[in-house]
């Protein structure tokens, strides 16, 4: 499990998160959606170890605060919302760096799987900035994947802490990511996603955190959490969920807000 | 799908084959350093059996080969220091100038030569203190910059203007107050030079650049994760504040030690990385080693043309450095303009 618990993140006067719980499991992909500024990011950026606030969080039962940082990078692995590259390393080396950081260091054909994982197998020689966007978006995943290459390392799960995989890619590769980190959970491993797509978070979600003003407004399964009430309220807009015939899928049409 | 096959089409060269170019490229500029000269002592003729006189002897032995050592380790000081700054500050134009070094080594070396140092200390005063003024100046510079134990690269670049800025109203007092022979020798120990080399000069500089040059290279792993930005570097396990004050304590040592014994040499610790970069790539386990050999070999080059071009007289090295370095410097600027911001 990576749990969090009291959290409070105070940046400058504001507090962006107030005394929140949080709870992950292996073996489930954990969505974190709500709106800007809700805390979604700071969130994860507490449960990644970057930054501390007060309260506690423990991955499988140990402190984090006391887990060096190599010892964490053996067993989770992120992918921040922005990473700017200093020098022009090749899409291969920006992965080879995630290996070597990992508990599959020592298997350099772990690279090429990754960047196959995500469609860029051709582009490994590429000059990493003359990517696009959403090529970049996919390399760093990679790069987080080769890190944490196996979902379950040693009898314990590792992690996957992904900050918006998906935002600046095209349907097709979201749907790619979204099954590809899906099978991850399945297989074992525990991911934490932060989301703005509420239909692909409907979708590939097993359970779902709806943060408002840094706190947890909802938690539960996508149908219990993606609900006409609490999403309206939380994102302050009149939306409207419907549900997909065959298997009752939450989906969500922004043409249907008042 | 998986795809296990080696790379095949990995566009960076093999680092043994690369290493082994530099090295030889080293040696020839050692063997050149050693043969070339204005007295003509042929150092080749030692090789083949020729015998030495007394005045030869001390022509090979007290000045060109301390000096050949002493420029080789200069060069790749500087090279190194200006690879784990330009790493450390995630920016190929960082350089030891820039974080105040460079000043305060020169700061403590005028102040030196204003209260004396040729009389009464002799040849060591004037290295020491600028060693210690550059040393002081980082360590300070560290504090200010670094708050509850992290430390904001860009803050850290804008105290090295500030620091660069106080050190050289320092150095315009000393000036201001020298007197004429004083200012000669200010002037030409700004400029940069090798002509002093002594054993004694290797002595003082030698271990400390060594032990940088051997420690560096430990640091690749980190640099190399600290271009995806600090917080990445943290995620991919790095201790990332011991990082930084290594590096800081490495590149500062290192330069100090380079400027005490040649005064200011511009130019090889942006431009040999630089260089390097464009052709093996930015990966730090290759280019700090390649760093240490093209920045010593470069300097061997530049210290060459500087004793021959207008022998017997010399010019200061740092004028050479700089005529070619700040050229290709520019060059490689236009290069990269419109490649991401520098």
């Amino acid at each position: 499990m990576l749990r969090a618990e009291g959290i409070t993140v105070t940046l400058g006067k504001h507090a962006v998160l107030r005394d929140l719980a949080f709870a992950a499991a292996p073996g489930q992909l954990t969505a974190v959606v709500g709106p800007n500024g809700s805390g979604k990011t700071t969130l994860l950026r507490v449960l990644t170890g970057e930054i501390r606030g007060a309260g506690r969080v423990t991955l499988d039962g140990e402190d984090m605060a006391r887990l060096a940082p190599w010892r964490l990078a053996l067993r989770r692995a992120v992918l921040p919302q922005v990473a700017r590259l200093a020098f022009p390393f090749t899409l291969r080396e920006v992965v080879a760096m995630g290996l070597a950081a990992g508990a599959s260091a020592g298997r350099p054909e772990v690279i090429a799987a990754a960047l196959g994982a995500v469609d860029l197998a051709a582009r490994g020689a590429a000059a990493f900035g003359t990517l696009s966007g959403g090529e970049q978006a996919r390399g760093h995943l990679a790069r987080a994947l080769a890190q944490v290459w196996e979902p379950v390392a040693e009898g314990r799960p590792a992690w996957l802490l992904l900050d918006e995989p998906v935002a600046s890619l095209d349907i097709g590769h979201q749907l790619l990511v979204m099954r590809r980190v899906a099978a991850y959970a399945r297989a074992g491993g525990g991911v934490v996603a932060v989301m703005h797509d509420l239909n692909l978070t409907a979708m590939f979600a097993d359970r779902v955190f709806l943060l408002d003003a840094g706190g947890v407004a909802a938690a539960g399964t996508p149908s219990e959490v993606l609900t006409d009430g609490l999403l309206s309220r939380a994102y302050r807009a009149g939306l409207r969920v419907n549900r997909a015939p065959p298997d009752g899928q939450v989906f969500l049409l922004p043409q249907a807000a008042s | 799908m998986s795809v296990i096959t080696a790379p095949d089409d990995d566009p960076r060269p093999s680092l043994v084959l690369v290493l082994a170019l530099l090295g030889g490229a080293l040696l020839l500029a050692a063997a050149a350093s050693l043969q070339v000269g204005a007295s003509g002592v042929s150092a080749l003729g030692v090789l083949t059996g020729a015998e030495l006189g007394t005045r030869d002897r001390v022509i090979l032995w007290d000045i060109r080969l301390p000096r050949l050592i002493l420029g080789a380790l200069v060069g790749a000081a500087l090279a190194v220091s200006g690879a784990v700054l330009q790493g450390l500050f995630r920016n190929p134009l960082a350089d030891p100038g820039v974080v105040g070094v460079t000043a305060g080594a020169g700061l403590g070396a005028v102040l030196a030569i204003l209260l004396g140092g040729a009389w009464f200390a002799g040849p060591w005063l004037v290295p020491l203190a600028a060693f210690a003024g550059g040393w002081i100046t980082t360590l300070a510079l560290y504090r200010v910059a670094t708050r509850n134990g992290q430390t904001s690269i860009a803050t850290l670049l804008l105290a090295g203007i500030g620091v660069a800025a106080l050190a050289g109203a320092g150095t315009g007092l000393v000036l201001f107050v020298a007197d004429d022979a004083q200012l000669r020798d200010i002037t030409f120990w700004g400029l940069g030079s090798l002509a002093g080399a002594t054993w004694g000069k290797l002595a003082v500089a030698g271990p400390i650049i060594a032990a940088a040059l051997v420690t560096a290279p430990a640091l690749a792993r980190g640099l190399d994760a600290l271009a995806l930005g600090e917080a990445a570097a943290l995620h991919l396990g790095i201790r990332t504040e011991r990082l930084k004050s290594v590096a800081i304590l490495i590149a500062a040592a290192a330069t100090g030690a380079a400027v005490a014994v040649s005064g200011g040499i511009a130019f090889v610790g942006i431009v040999a990385p630089h260089l390097l970069r464009l052709t093996i790539g930015p990966g730090h386990r290759a280019l700090l080693p390649a760093a240490a050999l093209l920045g010593a070999t470069l300097l061997l080059l530049a210290d060459l043309v500087a004793r021959t071009v207008v022998a017997p007289a010399e010019l200061p090295i740092g004028i050479v450095t700089a005529l070619v370095g700040a050229p290709v410097f520019l060059w490689l600027l236009l290069g990269r303009r419109g490649f991401g911001d520098l």
